[in-house]
């Protein structure tokens, strides 16, 4: 039963609970059975919360035998990226300063989770802080792509999308700042949905970049997605950045498979040179699927893209070296070089050393740099000043088409070890992902299909204005449905079989 | 041409908090420099007249009213300390200010 | 040969700026809800936010807003039609997020002033206190070093932290340099602060209880040598608690400075602390090497548009400014320049005008508060009004007036009632103070003087008045002093047919 049932979508797994054909606690088991059987190539996981996830489980099976009004996703479990913070739960962000601390208190995102009967498995992989692209930057060692177990599962949130590819997780939190849920959904055939800046509450979310980071839903499908971006989305006075506003129809909008009508921009900045073949191959595809759909398909310019990467790689490492001062040794986390002879500065100073990787200590020194007086204005201000352009770009675009797409990554997933020396050509992945995060805007990857050279997912990526993520829901699934009919069958089906043990 | 010195590299570092050696040091001065290099391009793309972004959505006024809420308990404010005498926190001498 | 004060103001002519950091009376944190109650156990008004756990996001209480834009008003400033939090970025143990929220460039409050009277040689002068900002910000944590010299940092083994004061709202009140008060500079800046916190009292915005650090400055201090045209470099002293320790630092300051240079030595930007017992300031950390901040825009905070119809009801609703105050108070009580001021000097002000709202009679309240209770007061080396209240001096008035007490018995009741022995009355029947107004109790007393001195007694009436006296003493004497002595005379010399 159990190899069955976790191939499910979220939704068909919402419909066994509800029929009674399965309960929240023999769900539970068969992930766990399945994350003890994979795993260990995997490594999408870094702590299990077994004894709270059945807990959790048992409480919605007897409310439901009670005949209690459940959510729908009650008893549906699910992977938190180990960013949030979930109350006497481990929490590293991939980082070895937050080794062993269970934070005192739930992120917004576990308490709505929690509200609505979701059991969380556990805590999922990523790069350290969510500084990455590929979940090699993890203290704890990478997390390998259930696709080719040789490659990266795309970052930072590699672990929340390898463990839906695994089918380890039918939904999962992931957290974009730059394209972290995106990227990752792209290179593992998953679905991603970064929601617009201050739709899901940050309180909890381990800041990397305050003003960028987003948390948002993960899974297999579409609608489910949808499903999980209702549960999490709302207004949280604990988050002054919070929209005060309802929370769309992501899941009627996600039913809708209707896009007659629909103006679709393609953003010609966004492809072309530096995109593998059969990632343009496979977006060109879905185009005409759209099209078929009754879309119209528009080309659209927004010439200060190109400053995008630059822009971003000074907004967030000049946001992080602020944000990352906090781990210092003093009130929690891990503590070096106190021998009783050392002052707190030398203390903190050996701490930090030893506590953050390589890649959060160049970008701690270069935000460091950007923010130095004397340099404020030619960097960090310059970048705040690209991001006015970008935004202005987004909303001509808007004036004329209702969503923007583009691949979700340049290329697929590449190998474990292969660009973790050259941080230029690591930054160059965020490419197309990045532009959102500075306008705040919505962004979705789904898969459009296998490139025919190395037979790994590509990502579709679908943008959406602000306030009005409905509409990339619309749009994928729409799409979705149509590739579907095309292939026989959903793209995350044809994954490999993972050895088992 | 160099961008930045191994020596405004140590500078930040020490601004930072973290130790580094000079080996460290000066890889992360020609990593730099490579960095610096590429993202000196957002300088000048846009004029003077372009105000800067700090939020992405605009708003303002954001504010809670002035009502007490429960704090943690002194045994959940403390579960991470990595040293505590009592209720409270025990760090190494600090230097410095008086 | 060590130059005295006047002798450095003779060579050196001050300039001096002061920041002022008040601790608001808000209820909560400035960025959670965390109380603030004063002397609570460690750590137990704590939250993620206030302990910048990680995820953890602050947002602004709106009170806090509120009082900043009144003290703002209060003191001329303009309310800026947008305003942002910056975070100021540097590494100290007691602060948890390794950064202070505070505000850079863009602060509430601008280009305000606050005028301040000294008495000089040639009579009461108005200094005009340029304001260059009120800003708002939040108090660190509190250290606590264990293991070297009591409480003092170097030496100390470890320090312990409490961050219950964490994230408490501060408003800062920077000046900008005043220039020309010359020799005054002390006092100037004595009765800045004093007025200021005046201010803030009368706003309700804070405790402003210098000894426990709800307002707390910072004193600037440089001199020039004289006709140089040359700013010197200036001083930071810190730790100044109280009204006479401002007055005390900035003296001391400039007494050092001048001794320095004369010394051929030069100044160096640092910081400095006052040092209560010796009145002297002690170096601290040395600013020779600029700290740099990296102030940004916090982006977990969005600006304040302070709406200008709601500026204009905080304005309109502003309490009187207390040197208008303190003007009709002189008028209503007819008090003279000199009393008024020993008043304020004294900050008894308020203290005597709750005593003769309760009745007193304003001169009466004044020389109780001033005279008798002051002396004792600094026997004990406290203030006045944690000895007694306000109510008891009244009651006490209200005793002599009627003539129940005398003013050397109702010494003795006031000194019973700082004594812990009870109210007034409690202490009047305890040590049996009651002036003897029965008259049939002094009559008798008179009678036995009259039996006792004869002839005397002949010589009052054949009209020889002050001979009555003798009489009037020994009556005194008979009922132990506790007798109107008035009353006596008054009663004896009716008797003896001369009322």
């Amino acid at each position: 039963m159990s190899e069955q049932i976790i191939h499910q979508t979220a939704a068909q797994m919402s419909a066994d609970l509800a029929s009674g054909s399965v309960t929240a606690v023999e769900l539970a088991n068969a992930h766990f059975d399945r994350i003890a059987a994979v795993d260990g190539d995997v490594h999408a996981f870094l702590h299990l919360d077994r004894e709270g996830a059945l807990a959790q489980a048992a409480t919605v099976d007897a409310s439901r035998k009670a005949g209690e009004k459940l959510h729908p996703l009650a008893g549906v479990p699910l992977a938190l990226k180990d960013v949030l913070t979930q109350k006497g739960v481990p929490t590293t962000c991939g980082s070895k300063m937050l080794e062993g601390w269970r934070p005192p208190y739930d992120s917004t995102v576990v308490t709505n989770l929690k509200k609505a009967g979701v059991v969380i498995l556990g805590k999922t992989n990523m790069d350290e802080f969510a500084m990455g692209s590929s979940t090699e930057n993890s203290a704890y060692g990478p997390t390998h792509n259930p696709w080719d177990l040789s490659r990266i599962p795309g970052g930072s949130g590699g672990g929340s999308s390898a463990a839906l590819a695994a089918f380890e997780a039918p939904l999962a939190i992931g957290t974009d700042t730059g394209g972290s849920i995106r990227q990752p959904a792209a290179v593992t055939g998953t679905v991603g949905v970064k929601p617009t800046y201050g739709a899901v509450s940050r309180y909890g979310l381990v800041a990397f970049s305050s003003s960028l980071d987003q948390a948002g839903p993960c899974a297999r499908t579409v609608l489910d997605t949808a499903m999980l971006h209702e549960v999490i989305a709302g207004y949280d006075p604990k988050d002054s950045t919070s929209i005060n506003a309802p929370v769309g129809k992501m899941v009627e909008a996600a039913k809708k498979l209707d896009i007659k009508g629909m103006k679709i921009g393609v953003v010609k900045e966004l492809s072309g040179d530096g995109y593998q073949a059969g990632v343009l191959t496979r977006f060109n595809e879905a185009l005409e699927a759209l099209v078929a759909a009754g879309a119209e398909i528009v080309e659209v310019s927004t010439p200060s893209f190109e400053y995008a990467l630059a822009a971003y790689y000074l907004i967030a490492p000049s946001e992080t070296s602020s944000n990352l001062a906090r781990f210092d040794s003093m009130r929690y986390g891990i503590r070096i070089g106190d021998d009783g002879s050392r002052s707190a500065e030398e203390v903190m100073n050996m701490t930090r050393e030893v506590g953050f990787g390589k890649e959060v200590k160049r970008r701690i020194i270069l935000g460091t740099y950007a923010l130095s007086s004397g340099y404020y204005d030619a960097y960090y201000g310059s970048a705040q000043k690209v991001r006015t352009l970008i935004k202005r770009d987004y909303e001509a675009a808007f004036a004329k088409v209702d969503v923007l797409v583009s691949p979700t990554c340049p290329t697929t997933a590449f190998k474990i070890g292969e660009k973790s020396d050259d941080p230029l050509a690591m930054y160059l992945n965020d490419v197309a992902t990045i532009p959102i995060n500075l306008a705040g805007i919505g962004g979705m990857s789904l898969p459009c299909g296998l490139a025919p050279e190395d037979g790994l997912p590509v990502g579709f990526q679908i943008m959406s204005p602000a306030l009005k993520d409905e509409l990339m829901y619309q749009v994928g699934g729409t799409l979705e449905a149509a590739l579907e009919s095309k292939w026989g069958k959903p793209l995350y089906a044809s994954a490999p079989e993972l050895a088992v043990k | 041409m160099a961008a930045i010195s191994r020596e405004e590299v140590a500078h930040l570092a020490r601004l930072a908090r973290i130790e580094m050696t000079d080996a460290e040091l000066d890889h992360l001065a020609s990593e730099m420099d490579l960095i610096l290099e590429s993202v000196s391009r957002v300088q000048g793309v846009a004029g003077a007249d372009i105000p800067p972004t700090s939020h992405a959505i605009a708003m303002q006024n954001v504010m809670r009213p002035d009502v007490v809420v429960p704090s943690l308990t002194p045994e959940e404010a403390l579960s991470g300390a990595p040293a505590r005498e009592d209720d409270r926190f025990k760090v190494p001498q600090i230097l410095g200010e008086e | 040969m060590a130059l005295n004060y006047d002798q450095a103001i003779d060579l050196y002519e001050p300039t001096l700026g002061l920041e002022v950091h008040v601790e608001l009376n808000t209820n909560s944190k400035m960025f959670c809800g965390c109380a603030t109650e004063f002397g609570a156990e460690p750590n137990t008004q704590t939250c993620p936010v206030c302990l910048g756990l990680p995820g953890s996001l602050p947002v602004v209480n709106a009170k806090a807003i509120e009082s900043s834009i009144r003290i703002g008003l209060a003191l001329n400033c303009s309310i800026t039609p947008f305003s942002r939090f910056a975070r100021k970025n540097y590494f100290y143990p007691d602060m948890p997020k390794n950064f202070q929220t505070s505000q850079y460039d863009e602060p509430i409050c601008v280009n305000g002033y606050l005028d301040v009277t000294i008495d000089t040689e040639e009579g009461p002068k108005v200094f005009r206190v340029e304001i260059e900002r009120v800003h708002m910000e939040e108090d660190t944590g509190k250290s606590l070093h264990v293991g070297g010299a009591t409480g003092r940092i170097h030496g100390a083994e470890h320090s312990l932290l409490d961050y219950n004061r964490a994230g408490i709202p501060l408003v800062e009140i920077v000046t900008r340099m005043i220039p020309g008060t010359e020799k005054y500079a002390p006092e100037v800046a004595r009765a800045y602060v004093a007025e200021l916190r005046d201010i803030l009292r009368s706003l309700g915005v804070s405790d402003v209880k210098m000894e426990q650090g709800s307002l707390r400055c910072d004193a600037n201090v440089s001199i020039s040598p004289r006709s140089s045209g040359v700013l010197g470099t200036r001083s930071e002293t810190k730790n100044v608690n109280s009204l006479r320790s401002v007055e005390r630092a900035v003296r001391g300051e400039i007494i050092r400075q001048a001794n320095r240079l004369q010394a051929g030595e030069r100044i160096i930007q640092e910081t400095r602390h006052f040092q209560e017992e010796s009145g002297e300031t002690r170096s601290g950390r040395s600013k020779e090497q600029a700290e740099d901040y990296r102030y940004f825009p916090e982006p977990d905070l969005l600006p304040i548009v302070a709406d200008p119809a709601w500026v204009e009801e905080l304005k309109a609703a502003l309490p009187e400014k207390p040197s208008i105050r303190r003007k009709k108070l002189q008028e209503a009580w007819a008090v003279p320049d000199k009393e008024m001021a020993s008043m304020v000097n004294a900050e008894l002000l308020d203290t005597v005008e709750e005593t003769v709202n309760l009745g007193a009679e304003p001169t009466k309240a004044r020389s109780w508060w001033l005279g008798e209770i002051s002396r004792l007061a600094n026997e004990k080396a406290v203030a006045p009004t944690s000895l007694i209240q306000p109510s008891e001096v009244a009651e006490v008035i209200a005793l002599i007036a009627s003539g129940e007490l005398t003013d050397k018995l109702a010494r003795q009741v006031v000194e019973g009632v700082i004594n812990g022995e009870g109210t007034p009355r409690d202490v009047i029947e305890k040590r049996g103070l009651k002036v003897v107004s029965d008259d049939s109790a002094l009559m008798v007393a008179i009678e036995a003087a009259i039996a006792a001195q004869p002839e005397t007694a002949e010589r009052v009436r054949a009209g020889n008045v002050p001979a009555a006296g003798a009489l009037i003493g020994a009556v005194m004497k008979a009922t132990g002093g506790q007798a109107d002595a008035a009353k006596v005379k008054d009663l004896l010399l009716k008797h003896l047919g001369q009322g």
